[in-house]
């Protein structure tokens, strides 16, 4: 009993988010008359919220350096614009306009990320001024109209699913098997870590809890990939964010660049002086940055089925909410890529459900301010008791 | 009425596990100028936050007599409305404000809440004609220089009614000409009957301007000498400052030196701001298994001379040359300087050391994270296994390596620091104050483990402001000066005295260049 609490005091942050997103879920569950456990309502949850939770990747970063994107909105709205210009318009293949898209949200992220790091102007105002630029240039390039409709092989990139080459009847056996096999390689990375702990005589955590633990995460996956199965099986959006969140989770704790991050955005003087080019540092996670924020852009655009001018308005916000009551610090130094991502499922899980309980907007907004106000102030309480 | 218009008797005062003050007294007469003396944490700025009622009364053991009525300040309001006025090194003036408005801040000339910007800026202008400075008050801080900031200083205190003026190291950051000035001022004043207490390194201006001098050593008065008495030499005054016994705090030694390792020829550097040159001219070399001390007091520019080695992390227009094993090395950023082998422990471990909100196996291994890592992917059982290994070499107390460094000691703390850079295996290390602020028993071990690495063939800088632990440590002393060397000793001939001579300028330059082969 000991070792739970002690584990649960050291790690509040992390296990507190997912305790408030299991909660929050339960609630709608009950208010909903477990309408938002739907397979259908899942499925939907996914769709709506995947460009958010790509925006929430780049986000977190940028604020772990101790720096802020307020320009990831209007991003998302520029971007949409430059392929809506490029597919409808000009006819261009739906492979060169995405790369296209992609390079333009780098080049957006070398802009910002030049005065942010080499000239010194705080991100804040860089990005502000980013924020109205890309808007200013999407209804230049839209002329203030809305482009529509993309040909149906770039709306799959929001609306797509992966294909069920087992044929399934009622049930999409592939989404089964591939959830099957995720499950397998967690048990066997969390063998092989124990094995290697073992190996080198470190502490390890009491065998029991690593099973409960485990048994847990891979009831849930199973749970919710028996669920899409029962819909129309694992979206593409999943896919795409399943894969950033383990390539940036990898960034983030296994390399040097990851370390150079959460360095730069601890103590910036003592990363200075530990040989650490913060400039560079910032520089990129600015054009990683701008890269996420275009990918989002073009799934933004796929969903909607168009290009227009008011695309993403706000988005920004939504985002930098989701890193923060995942966990992250405004100073810096502080946060993790999974954190943003429950985060931006919080966020998503009570949108979706104060939708279906028929709760307006005006108070949708007001409930989403408090929760994120409780949730860092819940961060602030505890740092202050340690 | 009394002669003396202070008098603090019996003052202690303990912080954990430090006496700062023990029984001090100090007197000073009305209309006298009384320098206090001594040595980086002898206690001299404890003493003035005492009476200025930083520390509240009640913090502290004895009495205080303003005077001639016992007075018990609970903050600096209460001292500064019976008109003590303390200005510290570190000016408190807002830079973006004028002249006038940083004169009355928090003192405003004001009718019922409304500013009376007539009357500030007149009244300024009469108290800027008394301390001499012809600017117009309407001038914004920042665009006049320090020297000037340092008379806006004075004037704001002669707003308040000062009776008895506090100045602690007014001139550290000042040219010889503003310095003169200021004193020149400090004796006017005098006349005008503000009697004042100076904290000062600078000997030569405590003998010229002081009444009286008060030494402190160790958080004791030692002494109080009256000029009408005696006359003050430098000599005598340093006499009381260093008059301690070394005791045996530092562990034995057997120096085993090679060749030169690491050389610093012609080295300068000007200030980041100003145009003020910071280091003038120093050259110094350093053998392997050597531990070469750098003396200096305050503002002698000793971190600015390391900062600037190391990958110009300090100054501007810098010129001069590196040479290692004699071939001549870039070491122009700090990444460059540590490929070199050049490493460089800050005296300030929390701003410029560690990163407090990690753990420590991550800030030790923060500069080198090639040594755990293949094509950029870090090893984290590698790092453990390091980080450990370091932990057990320099016995950092800690239940486990993912403990914040925040939450850590001090002593621990800078074995943190030393740890991530003996991580990075340098073959000159520069330690500056690597004691600064952890008790006894960190030093000593501090102090093994850096003959521990002088044995292993490290070339060791370390620069301190404590004597003792210059003398102790270094088989060499180089003296710094105001931005230059002005001493070169052996440990034979070093002692408190002939350091601190150097170390005030009273000892004339000795170039350390014409001293090649000492």
């Amino acid at each position: 009993m000991q070792t739970i609490m002690n584990l649960f005091k050291n790690n509040i942050r992390e296990y507190g988010m997912v305790i408030a997103l299991v909660l929050i879920t339960g609630l709608f569950w009950i208010l909903t008359d477990g309408i938002n456990f739907k397979p259908l309502n899942l499925t939907n949850l996914i769709l709506q919220n995947g460009f958010i939770l790509v925006l929430a990747v780049g986000m977190v970063l940028v604020i772990i350096t101790g720096n802020i994107d307020l320009s990831v909105g209007s991003v998302v709205a520029f971007i949409g614009a430059i392929a809506g210009v490029l597919i409808i318009n000009m006819n261009v293949p739906i492979w060169l306009a995405v790369i296209t898209a992609i390079i333009a949200g780098a080049l957006i992220g070398v802009w910002q990320g030049f005065w942010i790091s080499y000239i010194g102007i705080p991100s804040f105002i860089v990005t502000l001024a980013g924020m109205l630029i890309f808007r200013g240039l999407t209804l230049w390039l839209l002329d203030g109209q809305s482009l529509a409709p993309f040909p149906d092989s770039f709306q799959s990139l929001s609306s797509g699913f992966i294909p069920d080459l087992f044929g399934g009847a009622n049930v999409h056996i592939f989404t089964i098997v591939l959830s099957v096999m995720l499950s397998l390689v967690l048990v066997y990375l969390e063998i092989n870590k124990r094995r290697t702990q073992l190996h080198y005589n470190f502490e390890v955590a009491p065998l029991w809890l690593t099973i409960v633990k485990l048994a847990l995460l891979l009831l849930a996956i199973n749970w919710f990939a028996y669920q899409l199965a029962q819909n129309k099986g694992i979206p593409t959006v999943l896919i795409i964010v399943l894969a950033l969140i383990v390539i940036y989770t990898f960034i983030m704790k296994n390399t040097v660049m990851g370390r150079h991050i959460y360095a730069t955005g601890g103590n910036k003087k003592a990363a200075d002086l530990s040989g650490i080019k913060t400039k560079r540092v910032v520089f990129w996670v600015f054009v990683n940055n701008g890269v996420l924020a275009a990918l989002a852009g073009l799934m933004f655009a796929a969903r909607l089925n168009s290009a227009t001018p008011a695309a993403g308005d706000m988005l920004e916000l939504d985002a930098i909410a989701a890193v923060f009551i995942g966990g992250a610090s405004m100073a810096g130094g502080v946060g993790t890529v999974i954190g943003a991502i429950v985060g931006g499922l919080v966020m998503g899980v009570m949108n979706n459900g104060m939708s279906l309980i028929g709760i307006g907007i005006d108070w949708q907004q007001f409930i989403k301010g408090l929760v994120l106000l409780i949730a860092v102030g819940f961060d602030v309480y505890n740092k202050n008791k340690n | 009425m009394s002669d003396y218009i202070l008098e603090m008797r019996k003052i202690t005062k303990t912080f954990p596990g430090v006496k700062a003050l023990d029984d001090v007294n100090l007197k000073v007469k009305r209309g006298e100028i009384h320098a206090l003396v001594g040595e980086n944490g002898a206690g001299k700025s404890t003493l003035m936050k005492v009476l200025s009622g930083v520390y509240p009364h009640g913090n502290y053991d004895g009495s205080i007599y303003f005077e001639g009525q016992e007075s018990q300040f609970k903050n600096i309001k209460q001292s500064e409305n019976l008109g003590i006025v303390i200005i510290h090194q570190e000016l408190a003036l807002s830079p973006y404000l004028s002249i006038a408005e940083n004169i009355f801040l928090g003192n405003e000339r004001h009718s019922n809440k409304i500013m009376k910007w007539q009357d500030t800026f007149s009244e300024s202008k009469k108290l800027l004609e008394r301390v001499g400075l012809k600017d117009s008050p309407e001038t914004a801080v920042m665009d006049i220089g320090v020297g000037k900031q340092q008379l806006v200083e004075i004037a704001k205190a002669l707003s308040k009614n000062v009776k008895l003026l506090i100045l602690d190291e007014p001139t550290a950051a000042l040219n010889e000409t503003d310095s003169e000035n200021l004193l020149k001022l400090l004796l006017e004043l005098k006349q005008q009957g503000v009697s004042s207490i100076l904290i000062s390194h600078k000997l030569n201006e405590v003998s010229y301007v002081s009444d009286s001098i008060t030494v402190l050593r160790d958080g004791k008065t030692i002494e109080t000498l009256h000029a009408k008495e005696v006359e003050i030499s430098e000599e005598r005054i340093i006499q009381g400052m260093v008059g301690r016994e070394l005791t045996s705090r530092f562990p034995n030694r057997h120096p085993n030196i090679g060749e030169t390792i690491f050389e610093v020829r012609n080295w300068n550097v000007y200030h980041p701001q100003q145009d003020r040159k910071i280091i003038d001219n120093v050259s110094f070399r350093v053998k392997k298994g050597e531990i070469v001390g750098i003396a200096g007091l305050m503002g002698a520019g000793r971190t600015e001379l390391a900062m600037s080695i190391f990958g110009k992390s300090y100054g501007k227009k810098i010129s001069g040359e590196l040479y290692k094993d004699g071939k001549k090395i870039d070491a122009n950023t700090v990444s460059k300087a540590i490929e070199k082998g050049i490493a460089y422990v800050s005296e300030d471990r929390k701003t410029y050391g560690l990163n407090l909100i990690d753990d420590i196996k991550r800030n030790i291994t923060l500069s080198n994270l090639k040594k755990i890592s293949k094509s950029s992917v870090l090893d984290e059982n590698k790092e453990v296994i390091e980080s450990q290994y370091l932990r057990e070499q320099l016995n950092i107390k800690t239940p486990t390596l993912e403990q914040l460094a925040g939450n850590l000691s001090g002593g621990n703390q800078q074995k943190v620091v030393l740890s991530k850079w003996i991580f990075t295996e340098p073959d000159i290390l520069i330690l500056d104050e690597p004691t600064r602020g952890i008790d006894v028993g960190a030093k000593f071990e501090i102090y093994t483990q850096i003959n521990e690495l002088a044995q292993q063939g490290l070339a060791v800088i370390v620069i301190s402001s404590e004597l003792p632990e210059i003398l102790g440590l270094s088989d060499r002393i180089y003296v710094m000066n105001e931005g230059r060397l002005t001493g070169e000793l052996n440990k034979g001939e070093a002692d408190q005295e002939s350091v601190m001579r150097y170390m005030t300028g009273a000892g004339g330059t000795r170039d350390a260049n014409d001293n090649e082969f000492i």
